[in-house]
């Protein structure tokens, strides 16, 4: 057997990739659009096709160095200038600067009549001219499908565009062709058939009356890729995809803790706080305490130095900082201080996925130690139970993976189990705290107790939760044989129990005197029982010695009387 | 400009009118063929407008051709897509046909110079 030839290691040429610039897009996409090929962005209209498009060739200009030219099908050049302008995209100036080509292709079907044979060179000229002219890497053709509208021999349009896209790839230019989304076609005119590399499908749907934007990546040629459909949002720094990428459980955690902002509940979990990175739920009821909570937590992250990002859906800032004001907290000075930034916008402002895209973008702009979102439940509001759950799933994660500590409000409805969170986020979070009011002779009191915290020996106490305009506090509450008493039902019944023990305590000092006074009265007793033995004795005695003294003197008066009569002796 | 090729004015009337500067206007026609290259396409283009011009014009014209692949800038200031495109920019409103003029009927109906034989033959009688 001979000896086998040993096969030359050769280098595997993975497809190189042409970064677009979109936040998140290059992260789903590997890297980018395949680089010296054409891509077909497609979708209804509205969808943000142009969008992509313009972006694409705009930050290729001006953050990797790549000239284009933008082929306008649809808008003259001005047009385009004025709507892009708005997200902060000057490409005058770029086109001034010859990093980018404008070239708007004036089709208008009533002008042209056609009369015999032809082709379309003419376009290839003016895209070889523009080429040439600044050196382009990227080209857009923005909506092709036009040429479709103006000229009607379906046939030498097909032929022409097959020339097109080969000769885009000879020339190994990074393209990008817009096409509008067909009836159970990709696109309108098939152009998925001539270009077969990538194509990206993008999505405008409305529902409940809130749009959502979505982009999915159909297919894209030797390379691997994210093939979920993933939110993005156009707003005034262009577009930007979610990318939801990291659904791993894979995160490290810190032993480190942070303080809750109430030092009772601090307390309450080992006497140290939150765990940092964690996620805490705070649940309750309307009006039991959940913001000014979350609130005090904003307040003792910024005490610590640490940025803090603080989204309401329910009040704006100042009404925030106004209503914690009064509780002693105060967060305007931290937002001046600018450790606390404060977002406020209506859950019913975009969908769901738009408003975690907005969360993610902040985040990573101002990259804070903690997030409170004040309440979360309101997003339920704008979408499906389901798309909650799976959307707050993915911004767990990724507050997660990031390290940052969260607090999440969310509201319990009066019907429903208190235990149980509408969103059933609970299993996702680390510490839940529930907050409820209890009702008893006439007034609401607000109680709190940690339901769980993962990871630590917290209180399993029930406490009062105290809001007054020095801060929060957390007494425990009493808990008898006719329940937990809180609130002035607390305060009586400890008023009852001091008094009942000044009762018993004044009885004891009453019965210590009566033992005194009697101890007295019997000592007087024994003294004067005392003094009467000793009378009587002395009284006896006396006797005694008398009855001695008259024997003495009868025998000394019998001795005498015989002495006087000389008796025999 | 350049003019690669011009098919000269014609004019049964005097001299002084070929000037498209005294002329009243609508009464020129100015006609401009873009071509790629001297392809067999173009070729035909021409010969076939320059038949049409000798049948069918009476009006006086010009004919400028140009060769987009000499100046490449051309076909995006004056919005050329198709190879061969004849533009009829005076009289107003401009008109646009494609292809290489073989439909004699249509480059006539296009050109909207249907008549103008006949039309020039009564203003002279």
């Amino acid at each position: 057997m001979t000896k086998r030839t040993k096969i030359a290691p050769h280098e595997l040429v993975t497809l190189q990739k042409s970064p677009t610039g979109i936040p998140g897009f290059d992260e789903i996409s590997g890297g980018g659009l395949p680089k010296g090929r054409t891509t077909i962005v497609c979708g209804g209209p509205g969808c943000g096709k142009t969008m992509f498009g313009i972006e694409f060739l705009v930050r290729g200009a001006m953050e990797f160095n790549e000239p284009g030219v933008l082929m306008a099908f649809e808008e003259t050049p001005e047009d385009m200038a004025s709507n892009v302008a708005s997200l902060g995209f000057d490409i005058q100036d770029l086109a001034d600067k010859k990093k980018l080509y404008l070239d708007y292709v004036y089709v208008e079907p009533s002008e042209i009549q056609e009369t015999g044979d032809y082709d379309l060179e003419g376009l290839f000229i003016r895209l070889q001219n523009a080429v040439d002219t600044i050196g382009a890497k990227r080209v857009m053709f923005d909506t092709v499908e036009a040429l479709f509208s103006g000229f009607s021999n379906p046939s030498v349009l097909r032929a022409e565009f097959r020339r097109l896209f080969r000769w885009l790839k000879d020339r190994k230019l990074t393209t990008v062709v817009t096409a509008e989304r067909g009836d159970g076609t990709l696109t309108r005119q098939g152009l998925e058939e001539y270009v077969s590399d990538c194509v990206i499908l993008l999505d405008h749907r409305i529902k409940d009356q809130i749009s959502a934007r979505r982009l999915r990546i159909v297919k894209y040629r030797g390379t691997k890729h994210g093939a979920d459909e993933y939110p993005f949002l156009i707003d005034e720094h262009g577009m930007s995809i979610l990318p939801l990428t990291s659904l791993q459980l894979q995160h490290k955690v810190s032993n480190e803790r942070q303080p809750t902002g109430v030092a009772d509940l601090d307390e309450m979990l080992e006497g140290k706080g939150y765990f940092r990175g964690s996620s805490i739920l705070l649940s309750g009821t309307a009006g039991s305490g959940k913001s000014t909570l979350a609130a005090s937590f904003a307040n003792a992250t910024c005490q610590s130095g640490e940025r803090c990002l603080y989204i309401s859906f329910e009040e704006s800032r100042d009404q925030v900082e106004r209503n914690m004001k009064s509780v002693g907290i105060d967060l305007e000075h931290w937002s001046k201080k600018g450790l606390l930034f404060h977002e406020a916008w209506r859950p019913t402002q975009y969908g769901i996925e738009m408003h975690l895209l907005r969360i993610h973008k902040l985040i990573e702009k101002i990259k804070p130690q903690s997030v409170v979102v004040d309440p979360i439940s309101n997003l339920i509001s704008s979408s499906s139970d389901k798309e909650v759950n799976s959307m707050i799933m993915r911004l767990i994660d990724f507050l997660k993976a990031s390290g940052i500590t969260a607090v999440f409000v969310t509201l319990t409805s009066g019907g429903d189990d208190l235990e149980q969170t509408t969103v059933g986020i609970s299993s996702l979070t680390d510490t839940w705290i529930l907050m409820r009011d209890i009702e008893l002779n006439g007034e609401r009191n607000r109680c709190l107790y940690v339901l769980k915290s993962r990871g630590m020996a917290h209180s399993n106490q029930l406490r009062e939760f105290i809001i007054s305009d020095e801060g929060l506090k957390l007494v425990p509450a009493y808990v008898g044989p006719e329940g937990v008493l809180t609130g002035s039902a607390r305060l009586a019944q400890e008023a009852k129990e001091k008094a009942d023990a000044r009762t018993r305590q004044q009885e004891i000092e009453r019965k210590q005197k009566e033992i005194d006074r009697k101890r007295v009265a019997l000592k007087a007793q024994i003294a004067s029982l005392q003094g009467e033995f000793e009378a009587v004795e002395q009284a006896a005695e006396l006797v005694v010695r008398e009855e001695q003294e008259r024997e003495e003197q009868l025998k000394v008066d019998r001795q005498n009387m015989a002495k006087s009569r000389n008796a025999d002796e | 400009m350049k003019f690669l090729e011009k098919v000269p004015v014609k004019s049964k009337t005097n001299a002084k009118a070929a000037s498209p500067l005294e002329s009243p206007p609508g009464k020129i026609i100015d006609l401009r063929l873009y071509i790629a290259g001297q392809t067999p396409r173009s070729q035909a283009a021409i010969s076939n407008l320059k038949r049409i011009c000798a049948e069918h014009m009476e009006e006086q014209y010009r004919v400028e051709v140009i060769d987009l692949v000499k100046n490449p800038a051309l076909a995006r200031d004056h919005q050329i897509l198709a190879i061969p495109t004849l533009v009829r920019s005076l009289p107003v409103p401009i008109r646009k046909i494609i292809g290489d003029l073989s439909d004699t009927e249509r480059v006539v109906v296009g050109l909207d110079i249907r008549g103008t034989k006949r039309r020039a033959k009564a203003a002279r009688g």
